[in-house]
């Protein structure tokens, strides 16, 4: 058989997927070598001005405001879709338990994820892809210093280490948003709704969420910065750069939640071996 | 005949499908002023690029003093390249720091002086390029091109460089203000034992600071068999050549290539 007759022609769909699926390798291929050149530069203690305290405060405090809000309003939300089943079953004080495990164990790290992949992420990407795109990036090289841990290490650590204190926020204010809609509106009793909150919320699941959370902090810094990195040309390439970092962020803040919640439970099962539930 | 400063060997650069530089041969030495023109996409600052290592070539060599980059390791090179000042094309100013931290960048990253040092010599810098103090708080968006283009050639010298880079270093200037900055670039060499570079389509350019003048030819109008450099030599040769391509390039004349708008 000739070799032509192998081959997709041009535009067919085979070909569209063949070429769709050799970018995507490439691209997670490179994306991994991003990752490894930063850990490398994490532990480089060469001189230089370090700019992560500037991204600390942009990336972890500015943020404050906008996962307070989420927060509060994915507690009350959660108390609006559960309160109809539970009264149903007359365990509306339950509401306290399902509310606060459902936050810090998804809820809380995923929604900061999402509001941190937004706000800064597609931010970050746009910064980097603008710096590249006006040739700063390699007016870093010319003068000595090393773009990944000049531009990179700061908001990669800046978004692993701030992301638990915005999960732990996110936690709190939906927690308080949660009992305030249930007691205040749906008139559940405050002291049953705690108790059955403390009864079923581990220091383990709140512990999880947290831990979780620095991998997403982690993805959503290095994928930004890689979409910055390697930006296309002008307004449209950073554009692109901006929404690829967020789709790609969400995507992976996605893939990352279902894994590590597969390992935190085999964790807890293999741990506490005889243990029949989670709680 | 002493040993070329840098030297690119047999190199070549494509970006995906799109070859740039095929087989490129040019050598740059100590003390020296080397021109390089030609029309716009021919390579011309991925030749600068290529010479200062902010890229790697596709194939070939580029040597440095005689020994290849392929052979020395990144580290080695990052600290070699402090020797190599370089002026971009929009001047690349970080948007983040003000005038006097853009000068002072290279100096914090790369030397242990102390601030009264630093502000001493990035003050001398701007001074060298006819800027005042008070246009060390500013931002870069708060500068005109002219004002850009000199705070980027005071960062590149900060730390007085052995080599200079310059990429279009008139381009989008007023005559006024180009004729500053070739000053600026005459006044450097005069000043300093510093080997220039320069791209520029700038005919003054070319007049005023060449010692040598190499022109490039875009590869999609060059024979496979040419070599991509269509002419080397001094200024005063280039002017008086009798190659079509080089006069039509040096007089600013469309040629032929006006045909392209009755064609398309």
């Amino acid at each position: 058989m000739s070799s032509g007759t192998l081959s997709s022609p041009r535009g067919s769909f085979v070909h569209g997927l063949g070429s769709w699926t050799l970018d995507a390798v490439a691209g997670a291929g490179d994306l991994a070598l991003f990752a490894l050149r930063m850990l490398r530069c994490l532990f480089d203690r060469s001189r230089g001005r370090s700019a992560a305290l500037e991204c600390t405060y942009r990336i972890g405090v500015l943020s404050v405001p906008v996962v307070m809000v989420t927060g509060a309003f994915i507690g009350m939300v959660l108390a609006v879709q559960a309160y109809d089943q539970f009264r149903l079953m007359h365990l509306e004080t339950r509401l306290g338990a399902v509310i606060n495990i459902s936050l810090v164990k998804e809820l809380g790290p995923v929604m900061a994820a999402i509001m941190l992949a937004g706000r800064v992420g597609s931010a970050m990407a746009a910064e980097l892809g603008t710096m590249r795109v006006t040739e700063q990036i390699e007016a870093l090289r010319a003068l000595g210093a090393n773009p990944i841990r000049h531009l990179v290490v700061p908001r990669f650590l800046a978004c692993a280490l701030m992301i638990p204190l915005l999960t732990a926020v996110a936690d709190l204010v939906g927690s308080v948003g949660g009992w305030f809609f249930s007691t205040q509106v749906l008139g559940i009793n405050s002291f049953h709704y705690w108790h059955h909150a403390y009864q079923y919320v581990t220091a383990y699941d709140v512990l999880c969420g947290l831990v979780k959370s620095v991998f997403f902090g982690g993805a959503i810094a290095l994928v930004a910065c890689h979409r910055g990195f390697h930006c296309g040309a002008g307004a449209e390439g950073v554009g692109r750069a901006a929404t690829e970092a967020f789709v790609l962020s969400f995507v992976s803040i996605l893939g990352l939640d279902f894994v590590l919640g597969m390992l935190v439970n085999n964790l807890y099962y293999t741990v506490w071996a005889n243990a029949t539930t989670l709680m | 005949m002493p040993e070329p400063l840098i030297e690119l060997r047999h190199v070549s650069r494509r970006f995906g499908d799109t070859e740039v530089l095929r087989g490129l041969n040019l050598s740059v030495r100590a003390g020296e002023t080397l021109v390089v023109i030609g029309e716009s996409g021919c390579g011309k600052s991925v030749t600068l690029k290529l010479m200062m290592a902010l890229l790697p070539p596709s194939e070939g060599d580029v040597l440095w003093q005689g020994r290849p980059l392929a052979a020395r390791r990144e580290r080695e090179i990052a600290r070699e390249r402090l020797r190599f000042g370089y002026l971009f094309q929009g001047a690349a100013l970080f948007d983040s720091l003000d005038v006097y931290e853009n000068v002072a960048f290279g100096l914090r990253q790369n030397t242990d002086l102390a601030e009264p040092a630093i502000r001493e010599i990035v003050l001398e810098r701007l001074r060298e390029v006819g800027l005042p103090a008070s246009v060390c708080p500013r931002k870069p968006a708060e500068l005109s091109g002219g004002m850009k283009k000199r705070v980027g050639l005071a960062r590149a010298l900060a730390l007085s460089p052995e080599v200079m880079f310059y990429d279009e270093p008139t381009t989008g200037l007023d005559p006024i203000m180009s004729d500053v900055i070739n000053e600026l670039i005459l006044r450097i060499q005069a000043t300093r034992p510093v080997t220039s570079v320069v791209v520029t389509h700038d005919m003054r350019t070319v007049r005023k600071v060449a010692d040598r003048v190499a022109m490039l030819h875009p590869l999609a109008r060059l024979p496979p068999d040419e070599p991509q450099i269509v002419f080397e030599g001094t200024a005063d040769e280039a002017f008086a050549t009798d190659d079509r391509r080089v006069r039509q390039f040096l007089a600013g004349e469309a040629g032929e290539r006006i045909q392209e708008l009755t064609a398309a």
